[in-house]
């Protein structure tokens, strides 16, 4: 399959870039082009225009500062795997780097690139989710900070306008001493998650879960927090009937209908199964009070 | 806007040119082509570089793999215009000028890692990248099988690829 015709433009400065999307309804951004490729040769994808960023000033690299990750619009993901100083601030995004794609693919894929494709069962948009990761978006009439909880609108759609350039996002460290832990159920190592969960867990000096985070890809048109189940834990010792009670508070958060991939119940019960192990591992690696 | 389906001809092509230059094997290549023209075309019908093969055209398959910059990538996924100033390896870059193969080759050889062969070059260019990356190396079965979890062969059934992705490692000295 080939990508169908387009104009095409590589401009040096993030305002060129900006001018060149304004002037084309039907413009879109080119970064790492792992999903946009696939996208274009299959037709889900027709722009008149692409865009290409790689060679715009100022869009590479990742910062560590003041605990915040700052991740450029042409960082690969396996940069910011790979990278030493985002291990130490945060192991969790080492952990669910693993799950995206192959190493090829994450060589040339862009981590802002993966937000705004948007799919909702991509690990990227899940992990900013969890996180409470923001976006920063420059478009002709200035910048803007998006939260990622507010980015992710539905199905491959963002609430980025469409003469904006996401040109960083920014995840927070893990708090000291928080476990985290993430997992997936795929048909293929490689593939889009049927289900991914990602949690953290803070326990205070009594080894009680305090501050749980927990979201999900797979399980709706975008990825989704899990503030029921986080309710049901937050103040308990974690014990089983805690899990069970996080388990049953998470399963109206499924809404993804029967599909190709899997059933609607089936994916209920994945995700069940994923918070209890999820949980349960967040908690072990957490340094809290009497489990120091 | 440009369609991709036009109901009358046009008086000329609206596919755009674009002079493309880059580096293949070591070579400087410059040429002018569609900007929709994929990477792996680009190969192996400007450049007659057929050693890299096209297997799903949508980055699943692995068969198109090469070095971009030094890091693996599938040449599929890739437009030409997208590697212009960059750095392309392919498998045919790989063994020795006088024939003498690479010890990767030398494994799948020894191994009987492949039958059809076909998903070899980018199966060979993908362990190749790794083996030259600094990052530890997982040797495991687990860690192998995750190492060449995107690259397909409907030959083998594996087992003799891991066996030489092993045996290379002893040929390199990293095992």
């Amino acid at each position: 399959m080939k990508p169908p015709l387009f104009a095409y433009q590589a401009p040096k400065t993030v305002d060129e870039a900006i001018k060149f999307l304004a002037s084309d309804a039907d413009a879109m951004v080119l970064a790492g082009g792992q999903s946009l490729m696939p996208a274009m040769n299959f037709r889900v994808a027709n722009p008149s225009l692409l865009v290409d960023i790689q060679h715009v000033e100022g869009l590479k690299g990742i910062a560590v500062v003041d605990g915040a990750i700052v991740i450029k619009a042409m960082t690969r993901h396996r940069e910011l795997e790979l990278d030493p100083d985002v291990r130490r601030a945060n192991p969790l995004i080492a952990e669910i780097m693993a799950h995206v794609a192959h190493v090829p693919i994450r060589n040339r894929g862009t981590v802002v690139g993966s937000l705004c494709h948007a799919d909702p069962s991509a690990e990227m948009p899940l992990l900013f989710v969890l996180l409470d990761g923001t976006l920063i978006a420059k478009g002709p009439s200035g910048t803007r900070e998006i939260p990622a909880t507010q980015f992710f609108q539905s199905f491959l759609t963002t609430t980025r306008k469409q003469d904006e350039i996401v040109v960083e996002a920014r995840l927070p460290a893990l708090p000291a001493g928080a476990g985290a832990a993430f997992d997936e159920v795929t048909r293929r190592h490689g593939d889009y998650a049927l289900v991914g969960v990602g949690c953290v867990v803070e326990l205070d000096g009594g080894g009680r879960a305090q501050r749980v985070r927990l979201a999900a890809c797979g399980i709706a048109d975008r990825p989704v927090r899990l503030k029921a189940a986080e309710a049901a834990l937050n103040g308990t010792a974690l014990a089983s009937a805690d899990l069970d009670a996080a388990v049953r508070a998470a399963a109206d958060a499924v809404t993804q209908s029967d599909d190709m991939n899997t059933s609607a119940s089936y994916r209920r019960r994945v995700l069940g199964g994923l918070i209890r192990r999820l949980v349960a591992t967040a908690a072990q690696r957490a340094h809290g009070g009497s489990r120091q | 806007m440009k369609r991709a389906i036009r109901p009358a001809i046009p008086e000329r092509s609206d596919d755009p040119r674009v002079e493309v230059a880059l580096t293949v094997n070591g070579q400087e290549v410059r040429r002018t082509v569609s900007v929709r023209l994929l990477l792996s075309d680009f190969l192996r019908h400007e450049l007659g570089l057929t050693g890299t093969h096209v297997g799903c055209e949508h980055g699943v398959c692995g068969c198109c793999t090469v070095h971009i910059d030094g890091k693996a990538g599938r040449s599929c996924l890739t437009l030409a215009v997208q590697a212009s100033g960059c750095d392309i390896r392919t498998i045919e870059d790989v063994a020795a000028a006088d024939g003498a193969l690479h010890p990767i080759q030398q494994a799948f050889k020894e191994c009987h890692a492949l039958q059809c062969g076909f998903c070899t070059p980018g199966m060979v260019m993908n362990i190749l990248s790794r083996f030259e990356e600094s990052e530890p190396l997982d040797l495991s079965e687990n860690g192998i099988r995750d190492m060449l979890s995107g690259n397909l062969c409907r030959c083998t059934g594996y087992i003799n690829i891991i066996a030489a992705v092993r045996r290379a490692a002893e040929l390199l000295g990293r095992a």
